[in-house]
């Protein structure tokens, strides 16, 4: 799909801070309301903007219950069974909440969350290793979230400016 | 003995306390504060520039460099201006590192001042312009500019302001407080006559990243100028590095041998880790000052155009990171405006009144602060107007 350059800007903010309004937007780019807002329809039906969500830090909520690995899958792509089909097997479990086809030592990588380690390592014994096309998985479980799409977690920077300067 | 007498100079004793330092000890105490009225931006410098000067440190480099800065950096300063700007200097013998561009601006007086001598200086202004003609035993002679003609300084202006005694006239492009933006044309126009006059030109180009529209153009790289101007720039805004304080100054060789002179002796150098800090923000922070910028361009739309709705008269400057909106329309005089504001909203701006001729009537306003702040500013700043 070829978009303009106030698309383009409107994708770069939205990426950032997806709760800008239509109004805000329309002062930052220059663009009437009424322009910014149908831009934004177009790009959302072409699934450019697929989605809307927050950042949350789940370790930050007691008793929350959370653990996210990453798994390496390699895979023997088969007749009429390439990597796309076998990657759609993957991301069909609503345990699994990212899927990407890598270059390099395996072939896709997979997030999984869940509330426990145990629950996760069942789901990679007992939903993925056993898929036909899987020769191998290696799990690895987050410890810690530092930073994640471009956002520091702990970010210990603060605004030190004086309050007013030349 | 007691002390019965001031040992402070006469000169020092009629220097008038900046304006700006009101609403510093105004603002400084209270709680709650949206402050628009910060001079730098809300980055902090890139982590690549940073970690080079960590690095410079763990490897023990803490002795002086040469007065004018260490060769490489000047050469990839003189790299940088060439390619950004179009204009070209010798790293050797016409560069000179700096502690920010506020010791530029001191070492370019001092350097072509006689007493007596006088500046022209095109104000709304940065404040610390007239005092530094002034402690150079110079004269300043401010000429105002005005909304009407988008802050830019106008030839005829210029022409009346010359006298026989006029040495130099310092000139910023992109502007504080106004963001202001001198194209090729005007600063054409302005060329012919600083050439008919005999003059020099003292360029302030720091907020030279900092143009949105259409690309800054340096005084320097107009036909015949570069012989004429002395080129201030530095790392404090478009790269971030205020509190680094590094600048730098560009000029023909007898100009820098005669700052260098001052500069050997009032600094030595320039801080060591800083200028290692600029010289890993030349070679790898382009891309950063790019997006700093990309940000700063959609903070000025948003805002432009927000004050222009809740009623100030605000005109889209092509540079910096400032706005400055009339507030004519209030009734107040911008100290009043910005006192009020800071007391029943907790928004700190800075009264145009005290930048200088043709300040009075509008207030400075920093977009550098985030989106959030902001819109919150506005919200506020529209209660306050249209209460
Ligand atoms: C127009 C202008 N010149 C010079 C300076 C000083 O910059 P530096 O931090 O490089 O000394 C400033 C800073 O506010 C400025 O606005």
């Amino acid at each position: 799909m070829k978009i303009n350059k106030k698309e383009q800007e409107i994708l770069e903010i939205l990426e950032k801070d997806a709760r800008l309004t239509p109004a805000d937007l329309s002062k930052m780019i220059g663009e009437d309301e009424e322009a910014v807002k149908s831009m934004i329809k177009r790009l959302e039906k072409e699934k450019v903007l697929v989605h809307y969500t927050a950042l949350v830090d789940w370790s930050k909520v007691e008793d929350s219950e959370h653990v996210t690995a990453m798994i390496d899958v390699k895979v023997t792509p088969k007749r009429g069974v390439g990597f796309n089909e076998t990657a759609e097997r993957i991301y069909r479990f609503k345990e699994v909440s990212s899927v990407y086809l890598m270059s390099g030592a395996y072939d896709l990588s997979v997030t999984v969350e869940g509330r426990t380690m145990k629950e996760v390592a069942r789901f990679v014994s007992e939903k993925l290793s056993v898929l036909e096309e899987v020769v191998s998985t290696t799990t690895h479980f987050q410890l810690k979230k530092y930073k994640h799409d471009g956002k520091i977690f702990e970010d210990k920077q603060t605004d030190n400016r004086m309050v007013v300067s030349p | 003995m007691p002390v019965t007498k001031s040992y402070v100079a006469k000169s020092v004793e009629a220097m008038r306390p900046s304006g700006i330092r009101k609403f510093f000890d105004l603002a400084a105490g209270m709680e709650g504060v949206i402050s628009l009225g910060v001079g730098e931006p809300d980055f902090v410098t890139s982590w690549s520039a940073r970690e080079a000067a960590i690095l410079s440190l763990e490897r023990g480099f803490t002795s002086y460099t040469a007065n004018a800065g260490l060769l490489e950096l000047r050469e990839e300063i003189v790299s940088y201006i060439h390619h950004r700007f179009d204009v070209t200097y010798d790293a050797t013998e016409e560069v000179i590192v700096t502690v920010g561009a506020s010791q530029a601006i001191d070492l370019a007086m001092r350097a072509i001042l006689d007493p007596g001598d006088e500046v022209v200086v095109v104000e709304p202004c940065f404040v610390s312009y007239v005092p530094m003609v002034e402690l150079a035993g110079g004269k300043a002679v401010t000429v105002g500019t005005r909304g009407e003609e988008q802050f830019k300084l106008q030839p005829e202006a210029l022409k009346e302001a010359i006298t026989s005694k006029t040495k130099a006239l310092l000139l910023c492009s992109p502007n504080n407080p106004t963001g202001a933006q001198l194209d090729k044309e005007d600063l054409k126009a302005i060329a012919a006559i600083v050439e008919e006059h005999d003059l020099i030109v003292v360029a302030d180009e720091i907020y030279a990243e900092l143009a949105y529209d259409i690309p800054h153009t340096s005084f320097a790289s107009l036909d015949g100028m570069r012989e004429r101007t002395i080129l201030i720039n530095g790392f404090s805004k478009g790269f971030a590095m205020t509190g680094w304080r590094l600048g730098f100054v560009c000029a023909p060789p007898e100009l820098t041998a005669a700052m260098l002179k001052i500069h050997q002796y009032a600094m030595m150098c320039a801080s060591t880790p800083a200028q290692y800090a600029a010289l890993e923000a030349l070679k790898s922070g382009m891309s950063d000052v790019e997006e700093m910028k990309k940000d700063y361009r959609r903070r000025r739309n948003y805002i432009v155009q927000s004050f222009n709705e809740i009623g100030l008269d605000c005109l889209m400057p092509g540079g910096a990171f400032y706005v400055f909106p009339s507030i004519q329309s209030t009734g107040y005089t911008s100290d009043q405006f910005a006192e009020l504001l800071l007391k029943e909203e907790q928004v700190a701006v800075v009264p145009g009144s005290v930048f200088g001729k043709g300040g009075e009537g509008f207030v400075r306003c920093s977009y550098a602060s985030s989106m959030e702040q902001l819109q919150e500013a506005v919200r506020r700043i529209d209660r306050f107007v249209n209460k």
